[in-house]
């Protein structure tokens, strides 16, 4: 370091060692210990993630697999814990269906009015953007304190109807969401290319924009349904009153659920109760995962021939 | 195409036909965003108006009152919002630190088809219903609580929060747990977005100067995505505040404050889900209402709030990603 102004006597050791080995020492070394440590921390934290879910998943796996059969599947409950769960699932399909029949056209309208008739700037897009926001935020047992207001009380009836008006208000925020943010990927060129060829603009959007965001919408709609499949404070406030053994598909009467199935069989506190709840727990979470994982298939192959185009 | 001969002198039919087009598909477009409106207002209205009874007899003295007793229509939220507020607390300790590693390791640190598996299957974790966290933990998580409450009693015994183990593994350490794993994949998805939005050339340029990846970290992405990150935390919280049903399953439904995580408790969303489908009488209705009431006025702020923090920057990046896509 002071070799400037004095000089170097034969016995000293050399200045720079062409034949030390490369190693970090000092400062370096214990920078490149730290950045080690939260590599592997961050890799660990990951990990922990993962064996959470498969704890998860295993948990309602291998206790569910059991129940299972054709039988369990399709007939209706027997008795307090005898039988299947045929008349759950139906109501669930049903009250998720009319959920998604409400949300979907109103989400994906809101989601053309933010992209296509609001501009980035504009107040009112601005405020239906806040709106969603705060939808979202509001917890689904809140989302059904209200419908319990606003349907079950002056209806004087609980009913699988206001239970699929809760759900659709739960899926409607991400409908939105995800219609926007779709629907802002179309390349501007398109629309250029619409405007160019003199097309109305409502024509533009519903033969141009629309079917190239079609993918995106969808896969939208299905991961926000999946969502809703599995709630149950809705169905706690608006329809737990029901005839758990036999099936109900009108809706304006309270309609057994898969959820509510496995709210109530823990109550029972009696062990074959607790063999359906597990197998119509399985049931759920494998037809929520399939569908996640069918949705996500979509999104890639949308966004590959997006990307194509 | 035949079009490119006809457009200046467009017949007044088909131009007639395209503005009734456009007005049809904007009235629909605006009609479906007052709705979205009115249900936001209506929702208000009706909470307030149901927990009217019990806004009029207990007034803001509800927040800070301790008894819950239905019976003797005493109704107060006081214990419920410690409960809340004590359980996400636990759920945000462990599950944003742990959220925002998991998003470092998905942006920074894994291979490319590690993080296209990895990512998704962390995602999975939103996916699972509530309901199926709750049994899981009641039948799962809870005994093994129980097992392990002892040892992390004697070990941190002297921090008040780990008090004395309980016999059930029913508590608001398993509730603070499960929320946990509720807002993990909240956190480290948002985090992970917003991460892959941070500049290559900040990062390459650290990298040629020759920082560490930690480093990078905690010199340029962190920094850089501060406001964010926090934003997708507050937002984590908010799910976590207003879990009903896993929560309802794993707290215990108990009245009281108590110091001690392995005691069982409850929380606002947690006791409308338990004692709602059979209210002792109108009072009880109403005071859970009010307890919705005050839960929705949590979240409100809540959402805002990460709106707030997130600010125009998330908005920038959003619209810069989109025309770079």
């Amino acid at each position: 370091v002071s070799g400037i102004g004095h000089t170097l006597s034969p016995g000293d050791p050399p200045l720079f060692d062409p034949t030390a080995p490369l190693t970090a020492t000092g400062n370096l070394r214990w920078r490149a210990i730290v950045s080690r440590l939260v590599d592997s921390g961050a890799s660990v934290a990951a990990l922990i993630a993962v064996v959470m879910l498969g704890f998860v998943v295993y948990g309602v796996v291998s206790r569910g697999a059991s129940a299972l059969s054709l039988a369990f599947v399709f007939t209706n409950p027997q008795g307090l814990v005898g039988g299947g769960i045929l008349n759950s699932l139906l109501g669930t399909v049903e009250i998720v269906m009319i959920g998604a029949l409400i949300a979907a056209p109103l989400g994906v309208l809101t989601g053309l009015y933010l992209t296509e008739f609001a501009g980035r700037r504009s107040r009112t897009g601005r405020a239906m953007a806040v709106a969603l926001d705060v939808l979202q935020g509001v917890p689904t047992i809140v989302t059904g304190l209200f419908i319990y207001g606003l349907i079950v009380i002056p209806a004087h009836a609980e009913s699988g109807i206001a239970a699929a008006v809760a759900l659709a208000i739960v899926m409607l925020p991400l409908m939105a969401r995800a219609s926007q943010e779709v629907l802002l990927l179309v390349p501007g060129t398109l629309r250029e290319a619409a405007d160019s060829l003199g097309v109305a603009r409502w024509r533009a959007v519903l033969t141009v924009i629309v079917p190239a965001a079609a993918g995106g919408i969808v896969t939208g709609m299905i991961l926000a349904t999946a969502r809703a499949a599995g709630e149950t404070a809705p169905l706690l406030i608006c329809n737990s009153i029901y005839n758990p053994l036999t099936t109900q598909l009108n809706p304006f009467k309270g309609v057994p659920s898969v959820p509510m199935l496995i709210y109530t069989s823990y109550d029972l506190a009696v062990p074959e109760a607790l063999v359906r709840l597990w197998g119509a727990a399985f049931i759920l979470l494998v037809g929520i995962l399939a569908a996640n994982i069918l949705a996500r298939l979509l999104l890639a192959r949308s966004r590959a021939k997006m990307g194509g185009a | 195409m035949g079009v490119t001969a006809h457009v200046s002198p467009r017949t007044t039919k088909t131009r007639r036909a395209s503005r009734v087009g456009d007005r049809v598909l904007f009235g629909l477009c605006a009609l479906a965003g007052v709705i979205v409106a009115i249900t936001l207002v209506d929702l208000g209205y009706q909470l307030v108006i149901n927990a009217k009874p019990s806004i009029d007899r207990f007034g803001f003295g509800f927040l800070g009152h301790e008894a819950w007793a239905p019976n003797f229509k005493v109704f107060g939220a006081a214990d419920m919002l410690y409960g809340t507020a004590v359980s996400s607390a636990m759920a945000l300790v462990i599950g944003a630190p742990l959220g925002i590693a998991i998003a470092i390791y998905l942006s920074m640190i894994a291979p490319r088809r590690v993080s296209a598996i990895v990512g998704p299957l962390v995602e999975m974790l939103a996916a699972v219903p509530s309901i199926i966290y709750g049994f899981w933990g009641v039948i799962v998580l809870a005994p093994f609580i129980q097992r392990i409450e002892p040892g992390l009693h004697s070990a941190l015994g002297f921090i008040p929060l780990f008090g004395s183990p309980q016999t059930t593994g029913i508590s608001v350490f398993t509730a603070g747990l499960v929320l946990t794993l509720m807002i993990l994949p909240i956190v480290s998805s948002l985090c992970r977005d917003l991460f892959l939005t941070v500049p290559r050339e900040l990062t390459e340029g650290a990298e040629a100067l020759g920082a560490t990846r930690w480093e990078i970290i905690r010199g340029i992405v962190l920094p850089s995505t501060i406001s964010g990150v926090s934003a997708a935390t507050v937002l984590g919280l908010g799910r976590a505040l207003g879990e009903a049903i896993a929560v309802s399953l794993v707290i215990g439904d108990a009245n009281g404050i108590h110091a001690s995580l392995f005691q069982p408790g409850s929380t606002l969303a947690e006791r409308i889900a338990n004692q709602f489908p059979s209210p002792v009488n109108s009072l009880h209705t109403a005071s859970m209402f009010y307890a919705g009431l005050l839960l929705l006025v949590i979240c409100l702020l809540t959402s805002l709030g990460a709106r707030a923090i997130a600010g125009r920057f998330d908005v920038e990046r959003r619209y810069a990603r989109a025309a770079t896509a």
